[in-house]
């Protein structure tokens, strides 16, 4: 590749170099192969799975410090399917010594779920971005971080050495960064392609605006338009907090992983310390249904005994598992952020109560914005969030959309045909946070087709629906009684001049007499039932 | 006061009505007996439907009245014109004389033809004019011919010299006198075909009788005059219609009135009129079993009303009738009839129904 141009080969060293040559390729390769699972698909989709990495990173990270997330995101054309990634935080930094590490773990993933609520699931790590840069460019990605007023701001200028999956640090140097106490600022130029639309940058950036009332956000794309999407509040999110994983949400595989990891002595520990909800009582129940000793090591636990194990697991009432882990945007701020992004007329948000589905924790909220300046004669937007990260991709397959269509909109004042998305003038938004959201793909897209989970979502909907139908019955009765109270308005010279003709009497004197019992009567009229 | 007059009058009464209810200062309203089924009594005595003593109140200031309100002021202006000016105008004509966008609204006065005949009917119930007398027709829709001389409007006019299609029969039979009648009874069939395959047969001739018919429900014009021949000559009158639950209807307006007019039923109305055919009897023995149509839920739940009805309910012969009907669950044309032949019906079933007092009264 580009590096390995500039090297001169002699004879002496060319077969160690082809060694590193293939390896080299080979990582970058595995990478290529693997693009789609990565979200690298295509050059339009690389644009915007960066920006969403870069950009989950920095509020993760904001909100780690428990600092409002000021963050900057700005895309730079520099040829015609060239673009650099600029995204600047003012969140902690990063130590001079641990920046090349953070950013240079390449498809670096933890074994087990992890089992608190967080955008990173989501990712995939900001180094397959860098990566993809380099391979598309052979760019380094430059990267400017200060941790406080005390230290100067460093820079460095950053590789991935594939051979060795190791940072390759080209530049570093310590810089003056005016105006900026702590953050980190990266640029990754890349392969890619820039439009508007529904998968665009700029709708993720709108989304993520919604989804994070507590941040602001400066957007400037490659047309050098400027947005700025102001806080809808200064309240930091409830942190999530981590829990263990319940008996009742771990699959076989996974339980026999952790036995072998667990630094427990005993099975009895190994189960009251690694999972929630289990007491030693429970604990106990499930040994002797098992038939394994309490005492047995995990380690020692053969295949066969795992399997009793999991089977006794399921068969055991097992209490839920605690559910004030999770931190949903909540109704009030979720409906500010509408009003903030949606020029409608009637908001409405809801949040369900937390509930489980396979042991695990999770929670819907909706909203709905109906009304005003929202096109009429389209279907419906669904905007689709998980653990505040909008899924912009996929919703056909998504839980989110099955549950959406599958609710009878008909009855909340919008118009639906068979088996699709309502339409009218509103925007439907669904998120859920969980400490796993289970997705339908690796490409985490699409929400699984859990039934607890498409039962929540659907009465999250329905709720915010009912809301939206007693507003669209308001404002219809009120059209009504103004069309009503203007009906006489032409009904009564008509009248007066018919009895006119019919009877010689005297038109205006007729008009108004029935004009005077009108005003009289009025207020019955606009009651009555046409 | 000539006739003329007094129509006029009842509708300006019936417009200084209302001026007074404005000038004192009330809701305007126009008070009208109900018509319509709940409102409808069959008279055992006279043997016809006549109208209950249900009043309702249609008021001005009543978003679901007003429209209607209007309507009825508006056609009672119409009629009123058309009088004083010695005009009549059709059921249609009065639809385009009300029909306007009402100024400062999107309403349209009467959007449906329907409307506006509803009002007339009404205006007949809250004048007791007649809508002959209101100078209003129906389209003129109807034949006849037959051993018959009439006068109408200073012509004399032979039912019997007037070629292929008949005498058409006006929508206004009130003035013509009867010159000659010579026949031995009225045979009515509800199907303008029918009459035309019975003429060209010289059904008439033959048989000396008198052949008449509308197409489907049965105008006022030749229920007059049927009524006016029954009464004033004492012809037996024989009616032919579908074996349909319309068909049955179409009997039973002709006999007993109908439940929109019950208010004039005295003047429509012919007890003595018997139904000839197609009887459920006459599938098998005129062997129509092949040319049978299957009833549709219309149809059925047509039956059941029509079954239940106060003057169907008691007549045993008619719900043996009726009965037989659903069972059979299948009607049938009276063209069915010329799967036989195409003069079968004048040559032999017609004739032999009548020879055999073949009726249901």
């Amino acid at each position: 590749m580009a590096q390995t141009k500039e090297k001169v080969a002699t004879t002496k060293i060319k077969a160690q170099e082809l060694a590193k040559e293939q390896k080299q390729v080979s990582v970058s390769e595995f990478f290529l192969k693997n693009r789609h699972l990565l979200g690298f698909d295509n050059p339009l989709k690389a644009l915007s799975t960066t920006v969403k990495e870069l950009v989950d990173n920095s509020l993760d990270a904001c909100e780690e410090m428990s600092v409002l997330p000021e963050i900057l995101v700005e895309l730079r054309q520099t040829a015609e399917n060239k673009f650099v990634i600029i995204v600047e935080d003012n969140g902690p930094g990063i130590t001079k010594e641990q920046l090349p590490n953070v950013f240079a773990r390449l498809l670096y993933g933890s074994k087990f779920h992890s089992m608190k609520q967080g955008r990173g699931q989501q990712g995939i790590g900001v180094s397959a971005s860098i990566l993809y840069g380099q391979l598309t460019t052979g760019k380094p990605a430059r990267i400017t971080s200060r941790i406080d007023v005390k230290h100067p701001a460093n820079f460095i200028e950053l590789r991935i050495n594939t051979a060795k999956n190791e940072p390759d640090v080209l530049t570093e140097k310590e810089i003056e960064w005016l105006n900026k106490e702590h953050g980190i600022r990266v640029e990754i130029e890349l392969e890619g392609k820039y439009q508007k639309g529904k998968l665009s940058v700029d709708e993720y950036m709108k989304q993520s605006a919604i989804s994070n009332p507590h941040a602001q956000f400066t957007y400037i794309n490659p047309l050098k338009e400027r947005i700025t999407y102001k806080r809808a509040t200064n309240q930091m999110p409830k942190p999530a907090k981590k829990i263990q994983p319940h008996p009742h949400g771990i699959e076989l595989g996974a339980l026999m992983q952790m036995m072998k990891a667990t630094k427990a002595k005993t099975m009895l520990q190994f189960l009251t310390n690694e999972f929630s909800r289990v007491s030693s009582n429970v604990a106990h129940e499930i040994l002797t249904k098992a038939q394994i000793k309490q005492e047995t090591k995990p380690v020692d636990i053969a295949h066969d005994q795992a399997e009793k194990l999991f089977k006794s697991i399921q068969e055991t009432k097992i209490m839920a598992p605690p559910t004030d882990c999770l931190s949903p945007i909540g109704e009030e701020i979720l409906t500010a952020s509408l009003k903030k992004e949606f020029p409608a007329e009637f908001f409405a948000s809801t949040t369900r109560s937390p509930s489980v589905y396979r042991g695990i924790p999770f929670q819907v909220e909706a909203a709905i914005a109906y009304g005003g300046s929202l096109p009429k004669e389209e279907l419906v937007r669904l905007v689709r969030f998980a653990n505040k990260v909008p899924l912009q991709y996929q919703q056909s397959a998504c839980a989110t959309t099955r549950s959406v269509i599958n609710t009878v909109w008909r009855n909340y004042g919008l118009d639906q045909s068979k088996g699709a998305i309502p339409s009218g003038p509103a925007v439907i938004v669904v998120h859920i946070v969980s400490v796993w959201v289970p997705f339908t793909s690796e490409s985490k897209e699409a929400i699984a087709h859990y039934p607890e989970i498409i039962k929540e979502i659907k009465l999250a909907v329905q709720e915010v629906g009912r809301k939206l139908y007693s507003f669209v019955r308001k404002t219809v009765r009120m059209r009504e009684q103004k069309e009503r109270a203007s009906l006489f308005d032409g009904y009564i010279p008509e009248l007066a001049s018919t009895l006119a003709v019919l009877t010689g009497a005297k038109k205006t004197e007729l008009e108004e007499k029935l004009k005077e019992r009108l005003k009289k009567d009025l207020p019955l009229i606009l009651e009555q039932q046409a | 006061m000539s006739e003329k007059k007094k129509s006029a009058d009842a509708l300006k009464e019936f417009g200084e009505k209302i001026v007074r209810d404005i000038k004192a200062g009330k809701n305007p309203a126009i008070d009208l007996l109900v018509r319509g089924l709940s409102n409808v009594e069959f008279d055992k005595k006279s043997k016809t439907l006549i109208l209950g003593k249900k009043m309702a109140q249609r008021t001005f200031f009543n978003v679901a009245h007003s429209k209607k309100f209007l309507q009825t002021v508006e056609v009672a202006k119409i009629s009123k014109d058309l009088i004083e000016q010695g005009k009549h105008a059709s059921l249609r004509d009065v639809f385009y004389m009300a029909k306007r966008t009402i100024p400062n609204t999107k309403i349209n006065l009467v959007d449906e033809q329907a409307e506006s005949d509803d009002v007339i009917e009404d205006l007949e119930v809250i004048t007791t004019l007649s809508r002959e007398n209101l100078n209003v027709n129906a389209n003129k829709n109807g034949s006849v011919a037959g051993n018959v001389i009439i006068e109408d409007r200073g012509d004399t006019i032979d039912w019997s010299k007037m070629g292929s299609g008949g005498w058409s029969i006006p929508s206004n039979t009130e003035e013509l006198k009867f010159k000659k009648v010579n026949v031995k009874y009225i045979l009515y069939m509800e199907k303008a075909a029918v009459w035309e395959r019975l003429h060209e047969d010289k059904f008439w001739e033959k048989q000396n009788c008198i052949i008449m018919s509308s197409q489907g429900q049965t105008t006022r014009g030749i229920r007059r005059l049927l009524q006016r021949l029954y009464e004033e000559h004492k012809l037996p009158i024989y009616v032919l219609t579908d074996l349909d639950p319309w068909g049955h209807y179409i009997y039973s307006v002709i006999k007993y009135g109908s439940i929109n007019l019950a208010h004039i039923s005295e003047r429509m109305a012919i007890p003595g009129v018997r139904y000839l055919g197609i009887r459920v009897g006459d599938i098998d023995k005129y062997g129509l079993r092949k040319n049978l149509i299957q009833l549709n839920d219309n149809d059925t739940k047509r039956l059941k009303q029509i079954m239940e009805y106060d003057w169907f309910k008691d007549n045993k012969e008619w719900q043996k009738e009726f009965e037989a009907f659903k069972k059979l669950n299948a009607k049938a044309e009276i063209q069915a009839l010329s799967a036989q032949g195409i003069s079968f019906i004048s040559n032999k079933y017609l004739p032999e129904k009548i020879k055999n007092q073949d009726f249901l009264d």
